[in-house]
């Protein structure tokens, strides 16, 4: 829709500075969920793909993803040999409610930053322990994923500052994964969303059901009843209320869906 | 850089925040459509450099030095793209709204998307069609017949509009900006109850470019309802244009008129108003108690307003025979509180007008309506001009499904345009269309039914609490409805009923396919398949037993005589199609863990509204030899064109593409009462027959006077009427010839609704059912319909597609919740589940071979019924496969997870693989009384 109180649309500078951040300014990314709700607050967008960043980049030691990297773009990805998880990648697009088309502009970096619960790309690379690269005032610094996320549209950028990447070690790429996911309907909004890793025990990393991306480890390869264990200490006041899923229904898929990964990856 | 659209340069720049869509619209590719405006439905669907995009979404800045193809660049020339072509013949589109964003995401679809279509659309949504008819476009599976003069009646004739829609010409309500045109927005209630104590518009008046601001110091102090029927007085008379009182978040406080949305937008965010919050109620059952706060303190004899002071809008209190007796003398009774949710129409246009004052001084409102005569009646009320110096028009219409049966946008924009003297437009969002419009009206339930052990119905007794919201449009009518047909299918001899409809401080409810029925319908065939398993019948042989059958009488809350007839009957043979095709059914479990059941389901309308429903046609021989033909009736995707075209055609002996239709606008006829109560065909459709067959007589008559020969011994064919052994006095000749001589060669018929006939739907389901999830999976849907005679199979199937489509968002996905201050928790598709592709399953449509003695060649109506019975059904169904009985909707899987978790129903690994069915024994807590 048309944000009316947009007086000025600017490049982002070659070296984005953000310092000259000001009250009204947004990032824009893709512009998807930007430009979808009123944004009356908004005076000015600075464009960030005009920066033309590299969209995913391969290193020995892993994965860069930039923030503005599509969701058409890295479900496009070909993943060097031996990263099995990144079979995680496409199914984590699919998983994003918006269709095919969203994703030829919806970003990485956006979908983070936009911290809701059900994010698929917050559940993807908090699960493939993912590293935000935040630029800001002084100088960029490092956040888990999962510490970005907040709650629910809330992140932890600070204003001004920029994501400018997610880094994905190879380490846990090159781990077997599994993808579980819920919603209230066929194609709809998730209400849980799961991904196990197999290391040498296990990694489950809890996101949709709940507020901000939840970690269960498991340092061998747990049993059927410790991960119940794990799944009962999830706070109740952890799960998600909204119209896409009871929280008492989340909180029981969220027991079917780790059990169900856990038994894929045993 | 330059913007490129379609292949042409154009000059203009995008501003900055401004979106592709609007860019586009700006620049006259009003193929572009306006769904949601927030990425989720597609209708703004174009390309950039061939990538599909949702333009609504797209900063316009992005398409700078791109380029940009919408459906109006997609033929060449006049040679459709093969998507277009084959969109057209199999007619994957009913309002046409969706068809641009549909088609210009079918071309770009990938061989491995195509074979996942219900992953590749879920970014496209179509309220009308149910999908199946664009799965048939995008595999090239065509329906579309052209058969031969004087037979289209019963085939697939193509909607006139076909090539119009595919290549996104065809207009809907605000693709035609006037020069000088003003926009309005609306600033609405924070609060559930307010009084308006101040409102400070200085701020907005210095906003540049605004014009005015208006609210309810301006408004005419008229009370009217926004409910629009034949007769004014159907509907309470609550509402103001603009109000001094506030009675629901989202309620319209003040207009801003300005040359922009923005500036208009600005002024509505510079307004300051001072309330005086009142004390709200939001559950009807509280809000007639007394002490309640009083949402309407108005005179009960000039508002029609049953009880004010109880918030009470109407009661029904209804008792036919002895219903103490009636369950005395039963074996079984069963009793359940039904609940029905909030749901919205969800059309994919928004509503919308155009407002102007022409050159003649009469005030102009092109308007997205199914009742323009109706909205001009309400406008010639409110502002008191006459009818002569007011006209309604609508173009294509971009979806109804009751919402429009309602005056929402042009009082306003009257008001406005008929201060201000230039053209002023108000769109609402898709945001309004959920806070500021109306709903189906949620109802409360209480139903209890007994029965003999022979399976013979003794007593049916009701207890219905209908929640109209903040005003009353359409709750009185909507009441008698919902306890009419739903009662009067059954032959029962004690019958009571009493009905309540409600004033609550939330957003109003208003008509809805079905009309109140969909509500009592789900609780009585719930109710009806409870009382035939206490018996051990089967649910369809204990419905034959009670069904009404011709001779019975139709009667529900009154013995008193109406003009509804047994036109034709044919629920015994929709019940019957419906048992087979289950019973033929194979499908099975989809895999352990799950459990299967059946349900049915049936539903009785009657075929039109009651009490009068009028229509005109006007149909008249043109000098090339061609015809025109003029209706009252609007086309929203009823089809309604389609079929006026194919009756005339067949009554002249030509072809539906000579029939030239023009439609709703209170210039061409003289009155039509509207596209509602599925009178399109059975009404309107009718008083074209008549004309069609009137003028056939006139050029018959003609051609004898001017060829001296017997009338008998001419014959009116496609190319001219063949008079005697062979001569042919060709229809250019005949209109030059007979006007010289003064013969008519028009024709004008009217009809008035009444008598009434009577139309059937069955619904069937085969559902799988996860206890673990709560999933609802559809194996097998079934519909049977008696339509009497059917005049376009292909649109007919369309209708009872899209309506079970719908039946299913309401019965599993749809609900609009209000939060604990009142306010719509969900305004917007990404929280309201429209039902996608992925959602809707294959029904199999079945008809029932009756013709009826009222309705035009023997049709009955067919656009809300097919909605009616699918609900209860799918309840009947998932409570065959697991015994528990779910009485609210929807049937989301969080709701049918925790009903199945308490009532204990796990379906893990039972021994020796999945239980075909489960046992019919019923949850303690429920209600069951054997004698």
């Amino acid at each position: 829709m048309d944000l009316h109180t947009i007086s000025e649309m600017i490049a982002a500078p070659d070296a984005p500075d953000p310092a000259t951040w000001r009250s009204g300014d947004a990032w824009l990314g893709g512009g998807t969920w930007l430009f979808s709700e009123p944004q009356p607050h908004l005076r000015r967008l600075i464009d960030l793909p005009s920066l033309r960043w590299p969209a995913l980049t391969v290193t020995d030691d892993g994965l860069e993803i930039a923030a503005t990297c599509t969701l058409a773009e890295l479900h496009a990805f070909t993943a060097p040999d031996g990263w099995a998880a990144a079979r995680l990648f496409p199914q984590a697009c699919r998983a994003l409610l918006g269709s095919f088309k969203i994703w030829n502009a919806a970003t990485v970096g956006g979908n983070l930053c936009l911290a809701l619960p059900a994010g698929p790309m917050i559940s993807l690379t908090a699960a493939l322990d993912g590293v935000c690269t935040i630029l800001g005032p002084d100088g960029p610094r490092a956040l888990a994923v999962p510490d970005l996320v907040t709650g629910p549209q809330r992140n932890a950028l600070e204003p001004g500052e920029l994501l400018r990447s997610v880094f994905l070690p190879a380490a846990a790429l090159r781990e077997t994964a599994a993808f579980r996911q819920v919603s209230l309907s066929p194609a709809g909004r998730s209400a849980a969303l799961l991904i196990g890793r197999r290391t040498a025990g296990l990694e489950l990393t809890v996101t949709a059901s709940v507020t901000r991306p939840l970690r269960l480890s498991f340092e061998a390869p747990p049993s059927a009843a410790a991960v119940r264990e794990a799944v009962a200490a999830i706070p109740a006041d952890a799960y998600h209320d909204d119209v896409h899923g009871s929280p008492a229904w989340r909180r029981h898929m969220t027991f079917e869906l780790a059990e169900e990964i856990r038994a894929e990856l045993a | 850089m330059t913007y490129s659209i379609n292949g042409a340069e154009v000059g203009a720049t995008p501003r900055p925040g401004q979106c592709l869509r609007t860019f586009l619209r700006e620049q006259g590719t009003f193929g572009v459509r306006k769904g949601c405006d927030a990425g989720d439905c597609g209708a703004c669907t174009v390309w950039l450099d061939g990538t599909p995009v949702h333009s609504c979404v797209t900063p316009a800045f992005r398409a700078q030095g791109r380029d940009v193809t919408t459906v109006e660049g997609l033929a060449d020339g006049d040679t459709l793209h093969p998507v277009q072509r084959d969109f057209v013949e199999a007619q994957g589109f009913q309002c046409g709204f969706c068809t641009s964003g549909m088609i210009m995401t079918a071309a770009k679809l990938t061989p491995e998307q195509r074979a996942d279509l219900p992953h590749a659309l879920k970014g496209n949504l179509c309220r009308c069609t149910g999908y199946r008819a664009i799965e048939d476009s995008i595999n090239g599976v065509p329906h579309v017949e052209t058969p031969e003069a004087g037979h289209s009646a019963g085939h697939n004739t193509s909607a006139p509009a076909a090539r119009a829609i595919v290549t996104g010409k065809a207009l809907f309500t605000l693709d035609l900006p006037p020069d000088g045109l003003l926009h309005l927005k609306l600033l609405r209630s924070p609060h559930a109850h307010a009084r308006i104590v101040a409102i400070d518009t200085s701020a907005a008046l210095a906003v540049p470019g605004v014009h005015a601001v208006f609210t309810h110091e301006d408004a005419p102090p008229r009370l009217y309802s926004s409910g629009r029927h034949e007769h004014m007085t159907d509907d309470p008379d609550d509402t103001r244009v603009l109000d001094d009182v506030v009675r629901h978040v989202g309620q319209r406080v003040a207009a801003v008129v300005a040359e922009t949305v923005a500036a208009a937008e600005e002024g509505v965010r510079a307004l300051v108003v001072e309330y005086e919050v009142l004390p709200a109620v939001f559950d009807p059952e509280l809000a007639m108690r007394p002490g309640a706060p009083v949402i309407h303190a108005k005179p009960a004899a000039e508002t029609r307003i049953a009880f004010p002071e109880r918030n009470t809008v109407a009661e029904i209190h209804g008792n036919l025979g002895d219903v103490a007796a009636g369950f005395d003398s039963a074996d079984v009774i069963y009793e359940q509180i039904y609940h029905t949710q909030r749901v919205q129409h969800a059309a994919l246009e928004t509503h919308g007008c155009v407002a102007w004052v022409d050159e003649r001084g009469a005030l102009t409102v092109r308007t997205s309506t199914q009742v323009p005569f109706l909205t001009r009646q309400a406008l010639c009320a409110v502002f008191n001009l006459p009818p002569e110096h007011v006209r309604v028009l609508t173009v294509r219409v971009g979806g109804g499904f009751g919402g429009k049966q309602e005056m929402l946008v042009e009082d306003v924009a009257a008001l406005a345009a008929l201060r201000l003297g230039r053209p002023v437009q108000l769109e609402l969002t898709r945001e309004e269309q959920f806070t500021g419009t109306t709903s189906r009206h949620p109802m409360a339930i209480w139903v209890r039914a007994g029965a003999r052990e022979d399976g013979t119905l003794t007593a049916l007794q009701l207890r219905v609490v209908s929640d109209t919201g903040a005003y009353a449009n359409h709750a009185v009518g909507v009441l008698h409805h919902g306890c009419g047909e739903s009662v009067a299918v059954y032959r029962c001899p004690n019958k009571k009923v009493d009905a309540y409809a409600v004033y609550t401080n939330t957003v109003p409810a208003g008509a809805f396919r079905g009309y109140g029925l969909s509500q009592t319908v789900f609780a009585i065939e719930s109710t009806m398949d409870e009382l035939a398993r206490l018996l051990h019948i089967d649910p369809v042989a204990f419905r034959e037993r009670n069904i009404v059958r011709p001779g019975d009488p139709m009667v529900s809350v009154s013995n008193e005589l109406d003009d509804v007839e047994y036109g034709s009957y044919g629920l015994d043979q929709c019940l019957t199609l419906v048992r087979d095709a289950l019973a033929d059914s194979p499908e099975a479990a989809p895999g352990p863990g799950w459990l299967v059941g059946d349900g049915v389901a049936l539903a009785l309308i009657n075929t039109i509204p009651p009490r009068g429903h009028f229509a005109e046609s006007d149909l008249r021989l043109l000098p090339d030899g061609t015809y025109q033909l003029l209706v009252g009736t609007t086309e929203f995707g009823n089809g309604t064109s389609t079929v006026h075209t194919q009756l005339a055609a067949t009554a002249l002996g030509t072809t539906p593409e000579r029939i030239a239709i023009g439609q709703s606008d209170t210039a061409l006829v003289g009155h039509d009462t509207g596209a509602y109560g599925s009178t399109g065909v059975v009404v309107a459709g009718r008083a074209t027959l008549l004309a069609a067959q009137a003028l056939r007589r006139r050029l018959q008559d003609a051609a004898a006077v001017l060829t001296t020969l017997p009338p008998d011994e001419c014959e009116l064919t496609e190319e001219g009427v063949v008079c005697g052994s062979g001569t042919v006095l060709g229809l250019p000749e005949l209109h030059r010839r007979a006007t010289e001589a003064g013969l008519p060669v028009q024709a004008h018929a009217s009809t008035d609704g009444s008598p009434r006939s009577v139309a059937f739907n069955v619904h069937g389901f085969r559902v799988a059912v996860r206890p673990r999830t709560g999933e609802i999976r559809i194996l097998r849907s079934v519909q049977a319909a008696d339509a009497g005679v059917v005049l376009n199979p292909m649109q007919l199937v369309g209708q009872i597609e899209g309506g079970v489509a719908q039946a299913v968002g309401a019965a599993v996905y749809e609900e609009m919740r209000i939060g604990p201050d009142g306010r719509v928790v969900n305004p917007a598709f990404r929280g309201y589940h429209v039902p996608q592709f992925a959602d809707v399953p294959h029904t199999e449509v079945l008809v029932a071979k009756t013709a009826d003695s009222l309705g035009p060649m023997g049709a009955k109506s067919m656009s809300e019924s097919p909605f009616n019975p699918v609900a209860p059904a799918l309840a009947n169904a998932v409570r065959d496969a697991t015994g528990v009985r779910l009485t609210s909707l929807p049937l989301g899987r969080d709701r049918v997870w925790e009903a199945l978790a308490a009532a204990g129903v796990t379906a893990e690994d039972p021994p020796g693989g999945p239980v075909p069915h489960a046992p019919a024994g019923l949850p303690e807590e429920t209600a069951v009384e054997r004698r």
